[in-house]
């Protein structure tokens, strides 16, 4: 039976096909819908989290932290309640990694603080000796894209009806605001005065006070988000 | 295989993939050596600003080694092996030479461009699927001309039955256009809000749906960039350099059918003990076990067609390459099913023993494949004899020493990492702190970076020996039937 498809390139290409399609179909399309409802509670990221989340992409700190806690004791002693598919709800992309070089950072918002991080980053080693990660100096200088981090905002809210300008819990108040493009840039910019308020470094301080958002402070917001 | 006629066989493209396949080798496997000894001396980490991160460097590093390195030799077997099989030149046909020209620009160009990009940080973070959405379009553009040129090859052939590698090339084409397109899904951000970077998207699929179509697209790049045209490589070129017929025609269709319908379902055991379902990490468990058949089945074929003829390993270091090639696919197609176990997975998840398992499949057994398929390709590319033997064995041996140093290295630093995290002492209290089970892995650090420096040596060696032996190799005046010429 096969010899006759050796023959037969376009059958031989469509039962490749076929077999290889069958896998995918079974496996994701049954639970597709409901692993995407979010738990109670979850809510989508502000701008400045957004842009903080995109440093974190572009530095590839999923390259060494993960960020799933997996359902064993030893894991929820040491990082906090394990992982529930509705927390995920709002990762575009999803950021679990596959390599722990470095402690899983799901909840670290829980039980780390600004000032730790901004310690952390500029010298890992001072706060963690013996650590391997690389120190992120540059994160200090580079300014954050705010921008782009409204236009992602913007786009998940359209095309995927991310829940933005929405009460989510009922209280008669809107959860996570976005607006206009002017507005959400402003509300980014007041969001990182608060950070900023935290942190010692002048040079950060007074370009957020000149509205210019340095990543650390960015990303910083965004890890503080985790929780 | 001998027809009474001489086709005359056009290897322009091959020859181009061939030297890209060099190229792309030694930027990949650099950047490896350096990523390993950034972790031993973290220090090292901090020399070139925010582009000579660990962090930057590491996408780099898989994309140049698998989409640079990799493709590179499964399209310059492609150009190489396809013609022979089908009995049928490229020369024949302008349009299929015009599109496998524009095959191998597009090709150069993108992974050109990944290269600048990456370095920038322009990254989706998906694993091997990194690459932005402008690239993401070329990679579909280039990859779409591939497969115009293997259904047009193939309809213009003379052979009417398709060689066992053919099967495999094509399983290559389909299965990574099906999967790189569902997992590149995304949408471009100012194209939606007409605000920000041009090169920036989003994911179609959110949390754990994304986490889902990523691994069964990430495992199944594995399988069908680093086993499927591999195993096409060594269909071919095996019996050709010793003229030894296939062990068995029955066991090459039941590995290769049964790899088609079990390779797929593998993805899941990447997502263990997350939160997919629990059915699919079961079924992702289950299917990788079962695996072992189909993979098992072809490394077998390989090594029974040697049958009689094993004292080709003493006098011919090519055949040498290729049983050690069959052996690293049978260490770690056993490796990736035990890693699978959901027992196991519990301690290997997350360490460095994952690590340690990517590489003793891709040093030893794509790397060697690849470079096995260059040696016998370029003499009769070239019409040249290789340029050293010694410079041959000392290579062998050399990688050989890097990888066994690698491999044992991160079984050793994954497990005992595994265990501390998960160690309690006797009041109920974790006994280590995370940075502890980081400073313990220093020593085994070292040795891996001293294996890969070993391999990546002996990754030199291979490419001067290649250069010679375009450049001043002894001239061929007839092409080798079998075994390959090597001047001693």
């Amino acid at each position: 039976m096969f010899h006759w498809f050796e023959q037969r390139p376009f059958f031989f290409a469509v039962l490749v096909f076929v077999f290889v399609a069958f896998a995918g179909i079974i496996e994701i399309i049954p639970d597709f819908a409901k692993q995407s409802r979010p738990t109670v509670g979850t809510k989508p990221y502000s701008v400045l989290e957004l842009a903080g989340r995109q440093v974190y992409i572009k530095d590839s700190c999923n390259a060494c932290h993960s960020q799933l806690i997996r359902p064993f004791k030893s894991e929820t002693d040491r990082y906090g309640m394990y992982s529930l598919s509705g927390e995920y709800a709002y990762d575009r992309p999803f950021l679990w990694g596959s390599k722990r070089t470095g402690p899983d950072l799901m909840r670290v918002g829980n039980y780390r603080t600004t000032d730790w991080h901004e310690n952390h980053m500029m010298d890992p080693a001072s706060i963690v000796p013996g650590t391997v990660m690389p120190a992120y100096p540059h994160q200090f200088e580079n300014i954050a894209d705010l921008d782009t981090a409204y236009a992602e905002a913007y786009t998940v809210k359209t095309v995927f009806a991310t829940p933005y300008d929405q009460d989510l819990d009922g209280d008669g108040k809107i959860d996570v605001e976005l607006g206009d493009h002017a507005s959400a840039i402003a509300k980014a910019k007041a969001d990182a005065k608060l950070i900023a308020a935290d942190m010692k470094n002048k040079a950060v301080k007074d370009a957020v006070a000149n509205g210019q958002i340095p990543e650390i402070v960015a990303l910083i917001a965004y890890l503080n988000s985790l929780k | 295989m001998q027809n009474g006629t001489q086709i005359e066989y056009d290897y322009s493209v091959a020859k181009a993939f061939t030297l890209a396949t060099i190229l792309f080798g030694i930027i990949g496997m650099t950047l490896g050596v350096i990523l390993a000894f950034q972790l031993a001396f973290p220090e090292l980490s901090n020399l070139a600003g925010e582009y000579g991160t660990f962090s930057r460097l590491r996408p780099l590093h898989t994309n140049a080694v698998a989409f640079g390195f990799t493709l590179s030799g499964v399209f310059a077997a492609w150009y190489y092996i396809g013609q022979r099989v089908l009995k049928v030149s490229l020369k024949e046909s302008p349009f299929l030479m015009g599109i496998a020209k524009l095959h191998f620009a597009l090709y150069f160009i993108t992974i050109l461009l990944a290269v600048v990009t990456l370095f920038m940080g322009y990254t989706t973070s998906k694993e091997y699927a990194e690459l932005e959405w402008p690239l993401d379009i070329l990679v579909v553009v280039w990859w779409v001309l591939w497969g115009v040129s293997i259904f047009g090859l193939i309809g213009i052939r003379r052979e009417r039955t398709l060689y066992i590698s053919l099967w495999y090339f094509i399983a290559t084409f389909i299965a990574i256009a099906m999967l790189y397109l569902f997992n590149n899904m995304e949408v471009p951000t100012a194209l939606v809000s007409g605000y920000g970077s041009w090169m920036h998207s989003v994911s179609m699929y959110a949390g754990t749906n994304d986490a889902l179509v990523q691994w069964w697209y990430g495992h199944n790049a594995v399988a069908f960039v680093f086993t499927t045209p591999i195993i096409a490589m060594i269909y071919y070129f095996l019996p050709k350099e010793s003229g030894q017929n296939v062990y068995s025609y029955k066991l090459s269709i039941l590995a290769f059918w049964g790899l088609m319908f079990v390779y797929l379902w593998a993805g899941g055991h990447h997502l263990i003990y997350s939160t997919v379902p629990d059915w699919m990490q079961t079924m992702g468990s289950v299917m990788s076990i079962v695996l072992i058949l189909p993979s098992w089945g072809s490394a077998i074929n390989m090594l029974l067609t040697m049958k009689g003829e094993w004292q080709q390993l003493q006098t011919n270091t090519l055949i040498k390459f290729m049983v050690l090639a069959s052996t690293f696919y049978m260490l770690s197609t056993i490796e990736g099913p035990i890693q699978a176990i959901k027992s196991v997975n519990a301690i290997a998840h997350f360490t460095d023993w994952i690590p340690g398992h990517v590489h003793d499949g891709v040093l030893g057994w794509v790397v060697f494949m690849v470079m096995a398929s260059l040696f016998h390709m370029v003499p009769r590319m070239y019409k040249r004899e290789i340029y050293s033997k010694s410079l041959m064995d000392t290579q062998f041996w050399l990688q050989t020493t890097g990888i066994v140093l690698y491999f044992t290295s991160m079984w050793i630093a994954g497990i005992t990492q595994g265990m501390m995290w998960r160690a309690y002492d006797e009041y109920g209290s974790l006994v280590y702190s995370f940075i502890d089970t980081v400073t313990v892995l220093q020593p085994y650090y070292t040795i891996r970076a001293v294996g890969g420096l070993l391999y990546l040596i002996g990754f030199f060696m291979f490419a001067y020996n290649i250069y010679k032996t375009i450049k001043c190799g002894r001239v061929l005046d007839k092409e080798p039937i079998n075994t390959t010429p090597v001047a001693a």
